[in-house]
């Protein structure tokens, strides 16, 4: 039964790598891209981490370190790009958009 | 049950790969090599369950630091250069 619940994980998972990939082809912008390859790729690495965990249940500690590395660091290097791009000065695709960013850097 | 979360991987792994060979610009690659990292890593997950060796964890481990390392530089080289 248990593991049933983690093939469901697993499925879910792979579900949100397919919406990032097509995401990643589909996104007219560089930040959207971002948006999508950062929040996507560490929901499906979550579910799939997760249903692991519920079929092979002796892996649990490796698992559970794994899971909270991604967790520290995925959100950092996307960060990272995030400032990089902004300060070499990558152009939106509707240039009046909100950029509070840009304004924080004039003062 | 394992070939077709396989397959699907492999679908969006390909679909990243197309960003990571024909995108405009030095960010967009960038991007795509971040997600394409983390879709390994989570490939490396589900060959040690299919292949029933704990092994593969600690392979996946270092994977995703390297990635991280690899992101964070590249990440830098954007922005000053070597």
């Amino acid at each position: 039964m248990l593991e049933f619940i983690g093939f469901g994980f697993m499925l879910f998972g792979v579900l949100a790598f397919v919406v990032s990939a097509i995401g990643l082809i589909r996104m007219p912008d560089i930040y959207s891209r971002m948006h999508i390859g950062a929040k996507s790729t560490t929901i499906g690495i979550l579910l799939i981490i997760s249903g692991a965990i519920c079929i092979e249940p002796t892996w649990g500690w490796k698992l559970i370190l794994l899971a909270i590395f991604v967790l520290l660091t995925n959100p950092l290097s996307s960060s990272v790009i995030a400032r990089a791009s902004h300060n070499v000065g990558v152009p939106y695709l509707n240039p009046n958009d909100i950029d509070e960013y840009r304004e924080d850097k004039k003062c | 049950m394992f070939h077709i979360i396989s397959i699907l991987l492999l679908l969006s792994l390909f679909f990243s790969l197309y960003r990571f060979l024909h995108g405009p610009t030095l960010t967009d690659r960038v991007i795509a090599f971040d997600a394409l990292s983390i879709m390994s890593l989570s490939l490396l997950i589900i060959l040690a369950l299919y292949f029933e060796r704990s092994l593969y964890l600690d392979i996946a481990l270092v994977f995703g630091l390297i990635g991280f390392l690899g992101t964070t530089l590249l990440g830098r080289f954007i922005e000053k250069g070597i």
